[in-house]
């Protein structure tokens, strides 16, 4: 039979039948948490009665939510899975040097293409991008996997979107998946596997091939898949911590639906208030008022958004009415946007640059919004009261808008700044 | 577990996100009268300090949807409810539910449900009774694997069974 990445990565680690809407038990090659599911993961499994985890190298505790420590509940919460990856010997990073999961992971080589992974936060379908079966679960899912080193799948229908087209130079893999989520909805693919085909994908560097992976759970999918490359197998290769054998879609696999994207005459797009779906053209919106900006998360806090965001700073102002947030989602990013003299255009600009974390996507910390106060985010949610007070709002969009917004004090095209 | 369930609906819209049942504010715990004392309160200040024993959510399409956070189902089993329906529900709240013992139902007809409205539900057999109304619903009723998750009574209990293999 022929089949869809998601199928042929089950079959590859199950004995039962594998097709769509099955429920096939699947050996899981890494499992991982954060200091926000990890406590109730570490709970459920000590309830479970296990007392080993499968493979100390293949599970993680990644501090990075309310880290640094925010206050002092959450240094509880971090110093319980400290010692839970201490006796378990099991893989943690202390600050300083981990980052956020979904950056860090690819970045270290620990999730690797044809892998199955499950992670108690709900962005793991960012790891698709690397080929591999990686979806979200709740804490007692984790610890289970912890445990016995499987776990129930259902096998997904997959729909396929095919993006087509040349992008403006003012177009990135957020726009694009923003421009997924705002045709097909926020339960769009539910309980589906989204598989990312077409030209416009093979000419996408792999940080925007994560962004679109990232918010394939904004559509309700359980992950994002992309077939591994060229390009995707040398960094996966150079970074590999264990073996691994990539899975590809079977040319004629069968899919549930399909959609294709042209992207050729396609503008930024923003989602606004309150569900990723609310996508509009940014110039639908532009003059919008913006208190803050935040350039940063799982979403968009790799280097080449830091360069797309420096690119339109240089040599501009924040508006004096907006603050700009810039978090690189790892010390390699971090380190990497140093080097390269970025922060220098992010200081003369007047933004504030902070550690690594999940920080304000979440509203935990460093950068919280005020009653009636917008921000304009390159996260991945803008439900309600989700940077802060329930009467705030958050505008969803890629770097190069979000870096205009800040100088301009108001949503706006790029090219208004630049031009 | 109790399978015949009986109280007063509360009743919300579609894709009620996790964020909204309970904010990441308070997620510097997991403990579950903690997280009840702030239930819903983004969406619905009025829901932790009025919901009784019994009552349940009821809601449109998406239930659930967004952060992978277990403290969501967590916090409404703490708040009291009986039981969530909805006419669909996001994957990992629906799993992390089943997995904690809060029972859900799915049923196409959650519309007719009305705020207050006195709702019995069956659990063995799938059917939800509208006292108010006078009308009787059926829910979809779960995958075999997942029946069987939970008579096991969630999946603590399997994978103890399974770890003493």
């Amino acid at each position: 039979m022929a089949m869809t990445l998601a199928e042929a990565i089950i079959a590859k680690h199950t004995k039962d039948p594998v097709e769509a809407g099955a429920i096939c038990r699947v050996n899981v090659d890494f499992a991982f948490t954060n200091d926000i599911t990890g406590p109730p993961a570490i709970k459920e499994f000590r309830k479970m009665g296990a007392q080993k985890v499968f493979d100390p190298q293949r599970c993680a505790v990644l501090p990075d939510h309310f880290s640094p420590a925010k206050d002092i509940a959450s240094a509880e919460q971090i110093k319980e899975c400290r010692e839970f990856a201490e006796e378990q010997g099991m893989l943690f990073w202390e600050v300083g040097r981990v980052g956020v999961e979904h950056t860090f992971l690819p970045e270290n080589g620990l999730v690797l293409p044809g892998e199955i992974v499950l992670g108690a936060d709900s962005h793991t379908c960012t790891h698709g991008a690397m080929g591999a079966l990686a979806t979200g679960v709740g804490s007692t899912d984790l610890a289970a996997a912890w445990a016995l080193g499987e776990t129930w799948l259902r096998v997904p229908e997959t729909m396929k979107v095919s993006y087509e087209g040349t992008p403006s130079e003012w177009l990135c893999g957020k726009d694009m998946i923003l421009a997924l989520i705002g045709k097909i909805g926020v339960e769009g693919a539910r309980y589906m596997a989204l598989e990312f085909h077409g030209d416009a994908l093979e000419g996408l560097g792999l940080d925007d091939r994560f962004t679109l992976s990232n918010m394939a759970i904004e559509a309700g999918g359980k992950t994002g898949l992309i077939n591994p490359d060229d390009k995707l197998l040398e960094y996966a290769r150079d970074r590999a911590a264990r073996p691994f054998e990539p899975l590809f879609a079977d040319r004629d696999a069968s899919y549930a639906g399909s959609v294709t994207i042209n992207v050729s005459d396609m503008e930024p797009m923003v989602a606004m208030p309150h569900l990723p779906e609310n996508v509009k053209p940014v110039s639908e919106v532009s003059g919008t008022h913006v208190d803050q900006v935040f350039i940063g998360s799982c979403t968009n806090g790799r280097i080449s958004d830091l360069r797309s965001a420096a690119k339109v700073l240089k040599g501009k102002k924040v508006h004096n009415k907006t603050r700009l947030m810039i978090i690189p989602a790892s010390y390699e990013v971090y380190r990497q946007a140093m080097k390269e003299g970025l922060f220098d255009i992010f200081l003369d600009a007047g933004a504030a640059i902070s550690t690594p974390s999940c920080g304000p996507c979440l509203g935990g910390h460093l950068g919280i919004l005020a009653a009636d106060e917008r921000c304009i985010s390159t996260s991945n949610r803008n439900f309600v009261g989700r940077m802060g007070s329930p009467k705030s709002e958050v505008v969803l969009s890629g770097p190069m808008v979000a870096a205009a917004s800040a100088v301009a004090g108001h949503i706006c095209h790029p090219k208004e700044i630049t031009g | 577990m109790e399978t015949i369930l009986k109280g007063k609906a509360w009743v919300y819209g579609d894709n009620v996100d996790t964020d909204v049942i309970i904010p990441a504010r308070y997620l510097v715990t997991s403990d579950e009268r903690s997280l009840a004392a702030h239930c819903m309160e983004d969406i619905d200040a009025s829901y932790a300090g009025g919901v009784v024993k019994g009552d349940m959510i009821v809601a449109g399409n998406n239930f659930g949807c967004g952060s992978s956070r277990e403290h969501a189902p967590i916090a409404i089993k703490g708040s009291g409810a009986s039981c969530v329906i909805a006419r669909s529900f996001a994957r990992i709240f629906y799993r992390n539910a089943i997995n904690i013992g809060l029972p859900i139902l799915e049923c196409a007809e959650t519309g007719r449900i009305a705020k207050d409205d006195i709702i019995e539900v069956d659990l063995a057999k799938g059917t939800i009774t509208n006292m108010t109304k006078g009308e009787t619903y059926n829910a979809k009723p779960f995958p075999k694997f997942l029946q069987n998750l939970i008579g096991l009574g969630g999946l603590v209990p399997y994978v103890r069974a399974r770890l003493s293999e």
